[in-house]
């Protein structure tokens, strides 16, 4: 079963990819729902089959591939934007800086002092790949949906740790971590509705007047 | 089970820290603020009488008592412990406290301030309780944490009426200040650690350590306690934080808090079981210069609060000088020296948290009538407030040293030390008492100012005209403060039986001294006739005046033809003798428009006394090490996207740490 848990995970990898090489707001979305729904279907091929788990595939599969990305392209709609124009790193920069962020992720993964029965498997490094994916969209975008898309990303890369612990996890702290990020995608819808009414855009780099001159 | 309970003294203090520290919450739920206010101010005198006899009791019977509180934090075990010395300290929180509480239900009434009351009352319980748990703190993290949260009570509650640039700006400068205070003893802290091996106090005396690990240690609580304490030269956030909190927090900024860093420092001393004679000759070099630098400058003030808060100085710097001749005594074998060091130095801190809060009160009662700090504009309130003038009368003798209120008691005690080196073999010690005169003389300058100028003559402006007397709930705490001012001086001995059980913790070798060089029942006598005499004398000036006929008429104004009351002897003019003396500490700048021709046209004056140490050394190493720090604010992008940027840096270089 490794060999295709494996193969959703370099899916993962690709759809990282995917969200860092296109303009387009919506692809990133969808991209990112399915690289949520490819993540909630995953435990059930690493673990064995109980109740709690079932209860977690389909909260997250609902949450990440439903719910909150039907939240985002209402978001999208509302504020009338589909491009992400003009970023601060451009999409061929993007993608070569990603590329080069994954093959770190593998060396540096190698060289962690993991527990045996977690070595060689490609959870650790797919983890830390798709978290700095997060942190170059965070990093690289203007628009306050491109920072959603990538505080998503990052989250995904820490549920794809969590699920070398999804055994010891707990319910509670799995809904828990679920309704944060609830709390925080709808947080970030109340921001970008506040700033397209504001500014008649949604561009995040002209939130500096409050900064100490 | 609440029986026991309220028998065991220890848990009525515990139980009296946390109702302070509650005092305030129903004022932020219930609508209607005066009740909520009403309802602190009840709840603060429950917590004080709950704790005052338990605190009596627990001293003079020499009770002690710890409680370990389980917590899950890395720093170790929790303990809180209840000794002479923390249970002397507890004191002046519990007495100042509520009078403070009460007090604000006519100075700052919710009525009239129904904006902040509700935060102000409840910073104000929880400052209370914050100052308690740095007293029974026995962790240096759990201590750290109750030095943090009363530094920033104390901030929220100074910056009340933050409209004011001038509010605001002292604030800052607090802020700061309290924080450099506070690196100092997260200093004090690690390295305690290190020599200790856990966050958790060192028992008394039981600290050998190598000389420079204790000097370190003892030079990271001089500067950490010393400015919270308010010692020269890091005092410089004291006088416009006092000035400019509300009277009642002033009060108890000045009467308890500034203690807490007498407090610190004392703790600290106490872990060491012989301390190098320098230590003790620096704290009393330092207390004296302190003292005397402190109310030289008070001398020059013409705000009255602002005097209040150097005089604040001045009485700290007396506290830190007999602590210093305790120290001194205790290294050289002189058990005399160490108990009337040591007894002057608590005595005073017993003092200055009775008269400082009572004059603080009454500062704010004749601001609440007059509406200005401004000495020079205020005049003739003795007539108008004869309650707060009276009260005031008490609190000023009290802390100029004259009998025979308290303060003289216990700067009594401290000449009695300082004379008896006269004869000994090297006797500079004994120039301790031309300097604690010299600052005496000053102070008494300077309160006869403050009285004169703001209670006698003819009022200088029309809001000092039409000012009214307090109301009683304004006077009570005053008359109540000003009593036991009384008490102290005239039965000294009830106050000494507090601080003794303190002595074997801190100077074990002042046991040895147990009798008093003076007869207490004469003392008692003497204080009574000089009361007496004073009463006898007022009844015949009194009569005499009565008997002949008053004129009151406008003060001579050299020959100009339209006189006020403002050309009468000014606050100012009283200080300027004394301030010429002093002027390389302090420097009166005058702002004023040149006046040219026959007939020059209206002009201005205006003159604001200025700190010279602030303005000419320190403002300037701050701003040239703002220039230094500049490349910071090049960082400061205020763009999110820089911020990710710096943290992405962060964790990728961290990655590579742990590779």
């Amino acid at each position: 079963m490794t060999s295709l848990a494996d193969q959703l995970l370099v899916l993962c990898l690709l759809l990282n990819f995917a969200v860092l090489g296109t303009s387009r707001l919506a692809v990133s979305v969808r991209a990112v729902a399915l690289q949520g729904v490819v993540l909630g279907v995953l435990p059930t091929l690493v673990h064995p089959f109980s109740w709690h788990l079932v209860l977690i595939v389909v909260s997250i599969v609902v949450a990440k591939g439903a719910v909150i990305p039907m939240l985002i392209m209402r978001a999208i709609r509302k504020a009338d934007i589909e491009r992400e124009f003009q970023p601060f790193i451009g999409y061929i920069p993007s993608l070569l800086l990603g590329a080069l962020f994954t093959a770190l992720a593998f060396i540096f993964a190698a060289r962690l002092p993991l527990a045996p029965e977690h070595e060689g498997l490609l959870f650790v490094p797919a983890s830390i790949a798709t978290l700095m994916c997060g942190f170059l969209v965070l990093m690289g975008r203007r628009k306050a949906i491109s920072q959603v898309i990538g505080y998503l990303l990052m989250e995904n890369g820490i549920f794809i740790f969590g699920l070398l612990l999804a055994d010891a996890m707990p319910l509670m702290v799995e809904a828990g971590a679920l309704l944060d990020l609830l709390v925080g995608i709808f947080v970030m819808g109340i921001v970008i509705n506040h700033i397209s009414r504001e500014f008649s855009s949604l561009d995040t780099s002209r939130l500096s007047a409050l900064r100490e001159e | 089970m609440l029986f026991e309970i309220l028998r065991d003294p220890a848990a009525l203090v515990i139980a009296a820290l946390v109702v302070a520290a509650l005092s305030g919450v129903p004022g932020l739920l219930l609508r209607r603020a005066p009740l909520g206010q009403r309802l602190a101010a009840c709840l603060a005198v429950a917590a004080s009488l709950l704790a005052l006899p338990a605190l009596t009791r627990m001293l003079l019977a020499g009770e002690r008592a710890r409680y370990l509180i389980d917590w899950s934090l890395p720093f170790g075990v929790c303990e809180i412990a209840l000794d002479p010395l923390s249970l002397f300290f507890l004191l002046p929180i519990f007495l100042v406290f509520p009078a403070g509480a009460v007090y604000a239900c006519g100075y700052w009434p919710a009525a009239r301030h129904r904006a902040s009351e509700p935060s102000v009352t409840f910073f104000y319980g929880l400052l209370c309780a914050a100052m308690g748990l740095v007293v029974v703190a026995r962790n240096g993290a759990l201590f750290l944490v109750a030095w943090e949260v009363m530094a920033l009570a104390g901030y929220f509650l100074l910056v009340t009426e933050h409209e004011h640039d001038e509010v605001r700006s002292a604030g800052t400068v607090y802020l700061i200040a309290s924080h450099v205070g506070a690196a100092a003893l997260i200093l004090l802290f690690s390295q305690l650690r290190i020599v200790s091996g856990g966050f958790l106090f060192p028992a008394t005396g039981s600290l050998h350590l190598a000389a420079a690990s204790s000097t370190l240690i003892f030079l990271a609580a001089l500067t950490g306690f010393g400015s919270k304490a308010g010692l020269m030269p890091l005092h410089i956030w004291l006088p416009s934080a006092h000035a400019n909190a509300p009277s009642h927090v002033s009060a108890l900024l000045s009467g308890v808090m500034l203690k807490m860093g007498i407090y610190g420092l004392l703790r600290v001393l106490s872990f060491f079981p012989e301390r190098p004679l320098w230590w003790g000759a620096l704290l009393a070099a330092a207390g004296l210069a302190s003292a005397l630098m402190g109310i030289g400058i008070a001398s020059a003030q013409k705000d009255i609060k602002r005097l209040l808060a150097y005089s604040s100085i001045e009485n700290l710097g007396i506290i830190a000088a007999g602590i210093g001749v305790a120290l001194v005594g205790e290294s050289t074998g002189n058990p005399r020296l160490a108990y009337l060091g040591l007894a002057g130095a608590l005595f005073h801190v017993l003092n200055h948290s009775l008269f400082k809060p009572l004059l603080f009160f009454g500062a704010g009662s004749v601001m609440h009538a007059t509406g200005s700090r401004e000495l020079d504009r205020m005049g003739g309130l003795a007539s108008r407030m004869p309650w707060s003038a009276l009260f005031s009368l008490a609190g000023a003798v009290a802390i100029c040293g004259l009998p025979p209120f308290n303060g003289f008691a216990s700067e009594f005690l401290l000449y009695l030390g300082f004379f008896g080196e006269a004869r000994a073999a090297e006797p500079y010690v004994a120039l301790g008492a031309p300097l604690l005169a010299l600052v005496g003389g000053v102070a008494l300058l300077s309160f006869v100012k403050l009285l004169g100028s703001a209670f006698l003559g003819a009022p200088r402006s029309s809001q000092a005209g039409a000012a009214h007397e307090s109301p009683p709930s304004m006077l009570a705490p005053m008359a109540l403060l000003a009593g036991l001012c009384l008490v102290g001086g005239l039965f000294p001995r009830l106050f000494l039986a507090l601080a003794a059980p303190v002595f074997p913790t801190l100077a074990p070798l002042s046991l040895r001294f147990t009798e008093l060089p003076f007869r207490p029942p004469w003392f008692t006598l003497a204080g009574c006739g000089v009361l007496a005499l004073a009463a006898a004398l007022f009844w015949y000036l009194r009569r005499r005046s009565a008997a002949l006929p008053v004129v009151s008429g406008p003060t001579w104004g050299c020959g100009y033809l339209r006189p006020t009351p403002r050309m009468q002897y000014t606050a100012s003019s009283f200080g300027a003798m004394f301030g010429s003396l002093a002027a390389p500490l302090i420097r009166t700048r005058i702002k004023k428009s040149a006046l040219t021709g026959v007939a020059p046209e209206a002009g201005r004056l205006s003159y604001q006394p200025e700190e010279t140490l602030l303005y000419r050394v320190i403002l300037p190493a701050f701003s040239v090490a703002g220039i230094g720090f500049s490349f910071l604010r090049r960082l400061q992008q205020g763009q999110v996207q820089f911020y990710i940027l710096y943290i992405f840096a962060t964790l990728l270089l961290l990655m590579l740490w742990v590779r």
